[in-house]
Parts: structure tokens; sequence; C-alpha cells
């Protein structure tokens, strides 16, 4: 419970930093798409009894190079590119499970959540990432406003705004696939998403919106681990619960016209 | 004056510009911008107003010729922030990001600032002193969203001219801009040129405009059709080259050159 807490605190932190860059951007979708594409890579760890955080790490980057080198190729209309992948991986997945019968209810445990299962090695690996994927947002977060803000104007002052958008979708994989031992496939998109689309209602500036979206989520984190620990519920679904409930209060008090 | 000796902020020199395998947008353009200058773009639509604009901010690359920025070719060209910006976007943009126009207007420094430093003191007087400028400090903690087409244009101004630039490029500035602010929105900018000796270039498809705000005027239809001052040049005969039956000018007397 521990580990999973730490681990899930962790998350917590990051999922809502860079859901932010991706809702302002548009591009919501690209959390679960990479959220599949990890899962495709826990099938490839699991069957090749690699531990399946790592390949889940190294598939999603992947992924997030070929997802950008596509849109900027143009050659595919818009987010299109991410339904290619998100099914693409998808069926990846199904494959190697029907072809190596056996871990299934291990693989069940990816998809929703779980935290029962979260290893030392993984509280490690979760730590050491997390921590870089916060670093790298704080050094670069002006740099990432801006290009997020007006990526044409970012690219008139001399940002390098392909290298920008690059990092952030990196950021994005390796912060799905640390997420999705705790929150699951089916639901880091929402953490990552809801908290930030709730502190958005504040109708506050850029970094204040960031601080709630990062305390929001961090209640749902905590409410929903503790909630899945006495009552033994999936804790993605729960944290994801508390999230929703939060965006609903938000609402009530939204600023926006 | 010193200017004659001085090097023009801006030279273009035989400069063209296609999309891969289309016809030029641009050809052969040579022409320079004197500091100071005032200098109105106009053209119609598609004539490659927006594009030259893009080729001298370097957002494009030239086929053909060679620009100059203050004296440097514009491939070497680091001191981005020597030049402001203000895009034709800015007035409908898009109203549910969640920045603050101080935030926005902040952003202006960051050519200034570089690579993963820090905002400083010196960046925050900035800021302040552009807001003053254009009045939108009483604004500093609304959303952008939230603001008039008029207001959101000031405090792009604003963040253009944060970095202390030496040419402000605006494209379509008061398109969305309603009448009454459009009058103080020009007398700003004359006074902008006047008082603080900024070079400024604006585009606009508003001949009217264009030649009672500018003090040379540019007229573009894929070749550059003329150059000088708006009393000299703008005429029925011009109006009709640039927007009238013969929307793409031909150079007669270049017509035989390629079959001989």
């Amino acid at each position: 419970m521990l580990r999973a807490f730490e681990a899930g605190i962790a998350i917590g932190i990051i999922a809502p930093l860079i859901g932010m860059f991706l809702v302002v951007r548009r591009y919501s979708l690209m959390a679960d798409t990479l959220a599949h594409v990890s899962f495709a890579g826990v099938a490839v760890g699991l069957f090749l009894q690699i531990n399946p955080i790592i390949s889940a790490i190294i598939l999603s980057v992947l992924a997030a190079f070929g997802i950008e080198s596509l849109q900027n190729g143009r050659k595919i209309f818009g987010e299109s590119v991410l339904a290619l992948f998100l099914s693409g991986s998808l069926a990846v997945a199904v494959v190697i499970i029907s072809l190596a019968k056996g871990f299934n209810a291990n693989l069940f445990s990816y998809l929703f959540g779980s935290i029962s299962t979260v290893s030392t090695s993984d509280l490690w690996v979760t730590l050491v990432l997390a921590i870089t994927v916060f670093l790298a947002i704080v050094l670069l977060f002006k740099e990432l406003f801006f290009t997020s803000f007006d990526a044409e104007l970012a690219q008139a002052n001399g940002l390098p705004v392909k290298v920008l958008n690059i990092a952030i979708v990196v950021l994005a994989a390796v912060s799905v696939a640390l997420s999705i031992r705790i929150v699951g496939v089916l639901l880091i998109g929402a953490l990552m998403v809801i908290p930030v689309i709730s502190a958005m209602q504040l109708g506050k500036g850029f970094r204040t919106t960031m601080i709630f979206a990062v305390a929001f989520s961090l209640c749902s984190v905590i409410i929903g681990l503790f909630a899945s620990y006495y009552f033994n519920l999936a804790s993605g679904g729960a944290i994801v619960l508390v999230a929703l409930c939060i965006f609903l209060i938000s609402l009530v008090f939204s600023k926006r016209s | 004056m010193t200017e004659k000796t001085e090097k023009p902020d801006i030279k273009l020199d035989n400069v063209s510009f296609s999309y891969q395998s289309e016809s030029p947008v641009l050809e052969n353009l040579t022409f320079s911008v004197n500091k100071g200058d005032y200098l109105g773009i106009i053209g119609p639509n598609g004539g490659g107003k927006t594009t030259l604009i893009k080729i001298i901010l370097g957002l494009l690359r030239p086929t053909n010729g060679t620009i100059e920025l203050f004296g440097k070719d514009s491939y070497d060209f680091k001191e981005k922030y020597r030049i402001g910006y203000v895009p034709q976007r800015v007035t409908q943009a898009d109203k549910s990001f969640p920045a603050t126009v101080f935030e926005v207007v902040r952003s202006g420094r960051i050519a200034k600032r570089g690579f993963l430093n820090r905002f400083t003191k010196d960046d925050i007087e900035a800021v302040e002193k552009a807001m003053d400028l254009t009045g939108v400090a009483r604004y500093r903690n609304t959303l952008v969203g939230n603001l008039s087409g008029g207001e959101r244009q000031r405090v792009f101004i604003a963040r253009a001219l944060t970095s202390n630039p030496e040419v402000l490029i605006l494209d379509e500035p008061t398109v969305g801009v309603d009448i009454g602010a459009q009058k103080t929105f020009y007398e700003f900018l004359n006074s902008l040129n006047r008082d603080h000796h900024l070079t400024i270039i604006f585009i606009s498809h508003d001949v009217e405009t264009i030649s009672r705000e500018a003090k040379t005027v540019l007229c573009l239809n894929h070749e550059l059709v003329c150059h000088g001052f708006p009393g000299d040049i703008v005429n029925e005969h011009l109006l009709e080259h640039l927007y009238g039956d013969h929307l793409r000018s031909e150079p007669i007397n270049h017509q035989h050159h390629h079959h001989a």
C-alpha cells in the first residue's frame, strides 16, 4: 500500500503537468493513444519476460516519435494519426495475449490499475522517471508555454518548436507508461485531462491553472487510493471517479463565460 | 543625418519563393526597408503579402535570392528580439487558452532571455513598461481570451515591444478591430514610429488606410509592382493593376525572351 501510495503521488503530480500541455494544444486523445501503446508494451514485456514498465516506456516513446513525424509529414489527416496508433497497438496487444495464454490475469491489472502489484523496482523506476519528467517541465516551462500558446510566434522568436513538440510527446509517453500500473490503461487519459479541465473552469492564468490541476489530481489520487484500499476497489476507477466529482464541483464554481 | 551610410534594417535581393513545384508566390523581389521607415504593404489576397513577412521573419526560406537583416545574412541572424512580430490571427485567438495578459506579454522576452534561463527583474520591468505604453496594464490578470479584438491586438503589440525591437511587423493589424479603436490604434503606431524611432512594416488590403498612414508603400502581386511614396504611386491605374481583371501582372517587355 505504501509503495502504491508513493508511486501514486509521483504520478498524481506529473500526469496533470503533461496533461495541461496536451489539453491546451487540443491533443487530449494523445494520452489515451499512448496508454494503448503502453499496453502493447506491457504485453510485449510479459511475453519476453522483461520488466513490463520498461518495455511499455520504450514502445510508447517510439510511438511518440512516430506520431510526431507522421503529423509533421501531413500525409495523414489531423487526429486520425492518433486513432491509427490507438487501435493498432491494441491489436498488437490482443494478438500477443492470444499467442501466450497464461498472463491474462496479470495483464488485466494493467487495464484498470492495481495497487497490490506495485513492486519495489516498479516504485524506483517510477520515482526516478517522474522526477526527471518534473524537472524537464520546470526547466522548459516558459518555452513549452509559448510553443503551446502560439507555435509560429515562438518559431519567429527563434525557439526550436519541433524539438519542443517532440519533447512534450516523449514526456507524455514516459508519464503514461509509468502511470498505467496504478491508474490503468483505460483511465490514465482521464487523470491527465480531467484535473486540467477542472482547473481551467476557475478562469486563472496558465501557471495558476497548472498548480490547481496538480492539487486536484493529488486529491483524486490520495482519496482514490484510500477508497481502493479500504473498500477493495480498482484503484484507477476510484481515482478517476474522485477526479470527476472535483470536475462537477468546479463546474458549479466556473468563471468561464 | 547618418541614415545614408547606415545599413538598411531589411534588404531583399532578388528573392523568390514557391511551395514545391507550384507557381511562384514571390518573384524576384528586390527592395530595402531603412531605419525609421513606416512601410505599408498592399496587394490582393493571395498576392504573397503574408509569405513575404514569413520569409523576412525566417519562418520560410526563400527558394532564391538573399535577405539581409541589419546587415547580416538572414541565415546567420540570431538576434530575433530585434524584430517584433504581431500576426494577423491574434484578434481571433483561441478563446479558451488559459493565459493572462501578463503571461502573454512576458513571453515576448523569451528571445532575449535565451533558452532555459529564468525571467529576471529586467524582464519584468520591460513587461511593465510595454503594458503601460500600450495601455493594457489594467488587464494584467485578465485572460487574453476574455478581451475584445482591439484589446488583444494591443496585448500582442505589448508582447512584441518587450524585447525593445528596432523593427515592428504587423499583419493586417486592424482586422476584427472596431472603427473607433482603429483610429486610436493607428495614432499609436504613428507615435511609435515618430517618438520611439521604430521601423514599422504593416500589411493591409485596405488601400485607403495604407495611403493615409504609411510613409512609403510597397505594392505586391507576386512581383514588386511599385515601391514609393503613397502620393506618387497610389492612383487608379495602380488599383486596377492590383485588384482589377489582370490579377497577375504580366511583364510585357520580357514576353519574348523565353522563346528567343
